[in-house]
């Protein structure tokens, strides 16, 4: 059951990372790394890693592709238009993709080998996880909402326009 | 360890942040004509609040809260006192310079009293991670307020600057930490300065302390991470100037002190000769480029990148010597480099339309008050007796010359001589009776309203009272460093015969 799993995502993940290349127009390579990025939340589930295949999905899936779009939308970017590339990319690039497969595969291979595929004892709960950040670690999680909230703040106050008279005086 | 409730254990940081959120609010739901001077004295009474409580502190035990991730002893008290007063100064200080009816009035106190959050924090924290949010709380406030005259050229180049360095330097500080947390499993201090003599890889432990070094040597901008200081200082407001070169840099000191001597104590011959040339450096460095400066704002920011030089030659001293005098020198340092600011304020307005030197001259004759002010506040930078910056200066070489680095005080002599040549030259220029000239606009009379009264009153207090009674305030340094480390056999530093009132022996604050 694992096994058809995996192979079904990993297939997706393949054939959208490679749609996310051949397509044209942004929209559709936005939503091919969607394709991308849920499927490896699937193979991490698969791993025994849930908290990372929900944080996958939440923030690479959900905030950062929104963001994406909504960028892409924002600009108006029309479908891009196809060059053949230049020669130094396709002498080097190739070459080079190949180089840093074989080198990955090498050190997995060496490292495991192919049969110890599967849940991995190592991995870190949720449980493990959110005793770390809600116990030993509370102080500094509860600090970074001042953090984030001086961010807001502070974007707020310089991104507002000024309407004080000191300023205005200042300008001109 | 007895039971105390974690809270209390970060009682002023909890009132800070309340503070915060109280004037966050109001600003908002505040009409639109509405003064904010009033947010700024909400400001004002939550910091005092909080110094309070930190005061209030000194009735705990000491130890640690927050499953080991924060702690209050002397050692933190002390400098959380004297953040909440700087803070306390500043915040005075910008309630009666500020335009009056800018609309962003109230989230500048907002981040004043955020940014002093992170500081607190920073000051009593032994969890690297919370090191890096305090760090980053801190920086982020200061980062935004020194972008603030957003309508000028400089502010927004200013801030830019700053941030980008800035971020740069928190990297160099974040992968530091990374590393000693490859060569050790932790990033509690206590646990590190434990594990980190007996670290399997010694080379991730040194690299470890190089990269936090780095980081700290800028934002506390000693040379040769100084460039962006001048620029900075120019750019900002003086308010802020007067905030962020004494608030962010104490408590930036203070967690330099406790990375050295705290966590590792046992590398002590690898880092003492890179803090050498460091203080060597920032002092020579400074003074040479300030002699040059035209714009007021400009020579003290070159003169507070030679005062960290100067105090990190306290970091030769052995021991608790070392950082009583560092810690002594911190509170001299940011009383006084407060008030010149709180005058460079007033004099040139907080858009500064007298940026120059020049600018000053016959100041004594146009408001005697502030031309007195300002030429005491240059003999306390100079370090003549009876002023803070005396003692400050006394201390720091004295710990120097008992931790062997004699030449290294020499050095430091050297430079306060050099030092002179430009304060007095600016003391001089104020003195000056102005020649009459038809064609000059004459610059308004300064105004001291209430609040800035008390900035100055304050600032002018804890100088004197650092510089005629040291003892005090040592004592309170000396008690801090005893807990910053195991006590050890050690020489008391003795203090001449001018500083021999004695005062009761209760824990007195640094201002």
């Amino acid at each position: 059951m694992h096994l058809i799993l995996f192979f079904i995502f990993a297939g997706c993940a393949l054939a959208g990372a490679v749609n996310l290349l051949l397509q044209s127009h942004p929209i559709n390579s936005a939503l091919s790394l969607i394709v991308v990025m849920i499927s490896l939340a699937v193979l991490y589930l698969l791993l025994g890693a849930e908290f990372l295949a929900i944080a996958q999905i939440i923030v690479y899936a959900g905030a950062v592709m929104v963001l994406f779009t909504f960028v892409v939308m924002l600009l108006n970017a029309g479908r891009e238009e196809r060059t053949r590339g230049s020669r130094a990319a396709l002498a080097l690039g190739f070459p080079a993709a190949v180089a840093i497969v074989a080198i990955i595969a090498t050190v997995i291979l060496r490292a495991q080998g192919l049969s110890t595929a599967g849940v991995q004892q190592g991995i870190t709960s949720t449980a493990e996880l959110s005793r770390v950040l809600f116990h030993g670690l509370l102080l500094p999680f509860e600090i970074t909402s001042v953090l984030i909230l001086i961010a807001i703040l502070g974007a707020v106050a310089l991104a507002r326009q000024g309407n004080g008279d000191g300023e205005r005086k200042a300008g001109k | 360890m007895t039971t105390v409730p974690s809270v209390y254990r970060i009682l002023p940081e909890v009132i800070l942040t309340l503070t915060g959120v109280i004037i966050m609010l109001a600003e908002a739901s505040l009409p639109p004509r509405r003064s904010r001077t009033v947010l700024g004295w909400v400001a004002a009474a939550g910091t005092t609040l909080a110094l309070w409580a930190s005061l209030w502190q000194f009735s705990l035990p000491p130890g640690t809260g927050y499953f080991g991730t924060v702690e209050t002893n002397s050692f933190t008290i002390f400098f959380h006192v004297l953040i909440c007063g700087i803070v306390l100064v500043a915040l005075l200080l910008s309630i009666d310079t500020l335009p009056k009816d800018s609309h962003h009035q109230g989230e500048f106190y907002a981040l004043i009293v955020f940014g002093a959050v992170g500081m607190c924090l920073l000051t009593s924290a032994v969890e690297l991670l919370l090191v890096f949010v305090a760090l980053e709380i801190s920086s982020i406030s200061t980062y935004v307020l020194a972008g603030y005259r957003k309508h000028t050229g400089r502010g927004p180049e200013a801030a830019i600057k700053y941030f980008l360095l800035g971020s740069f330097a928190t990297a160099f500080l974040l992968y530091g930490i990374a590393l000693i947390f490859g060569a050790t499993g932790t990033t509690s201090i206590y646990k590190i300065a434990h594990l980190a003599a007996t670290a399997p890889n010694h080379l991730f432990v040194l690299a470890a302390l190089a990269m936090m070094l780095v980081g700290i040597f800028f934002k506390v901008s000693a040379a040769p991470f100084h460039v962006w200081t001048p620029d900075v200082y120019e750019g900002a407001p003086s308010p802020v100037v007067a905030l962020m070169s004494t608030a962010p840099k104490v408590a930036a000191f203070a967690f330099l002190l406790r990375i050295v001597y705290e966590m590792f104590p046992m590398l002590h011959s690898t880092w003492a000769p890179l803090l050498w040339i460091v203080a060597v450096v920032s002092m020579t460095v400074g003074n040479l480029a300030a002699l040059r400066q035209r714009d007021v704002k400009r020579m003290l920011a070159y003169s507070s990148i030679a005062h960290a030089g100067y105090l990190l030659a306290a970091f030769a001293g052995i021991g608790a010597i070392g950082i009583a005098a560092a810690s002594f020198y911190t509170a001299a340092y940011a009383a006084m480099n407060v008030g010149i600011f709180a005058v460079v304020t007033l004099v040139g307005g907080y858009n500064e339309e007298l940026p120059m030197i020049d600018n000053y001259r016959g100041l004594i004759y146009r408001s005697p008050l502030l031309g007195s002010l300002l030429i005491f506040f240059l003999i306390s930078l100079t370090g003549i007796p009876f002023t803070s910056g005396f003692f400050g200066k006394f201390y720091a070489f004295t710990a120097a010359v008992q931790g062997g680095a004699v030449i290294l005080a020499l050095i430091g002599l050297l430079n306060s001589g050099l030092a002179a040549g430009y304060y007095l030259r600016f003391a001089l220029v104020a003195a000056q009776r102005p020649q009459p000239n038809p064609d000059e606009v004459v610059p308004p009379k300064p105004q001291i309203g209430v609040a800035v009264g008390a900035a100055l009153l304050l600032a002018v207090a804890s100088t004197l009272i650092m510089g005629i009674i040291p003892n005090t305030v040592l004592r309170v340094a000396q008690s801090a460093s005893n807990d910053l480390q195991p006590p050890m056999p050690q020489m008391q530093i003795s203090a001449p015969v001018s500083a021999a009132v004695h005062m009761p022996q209760s824990p007195a604050p640094p201002r």
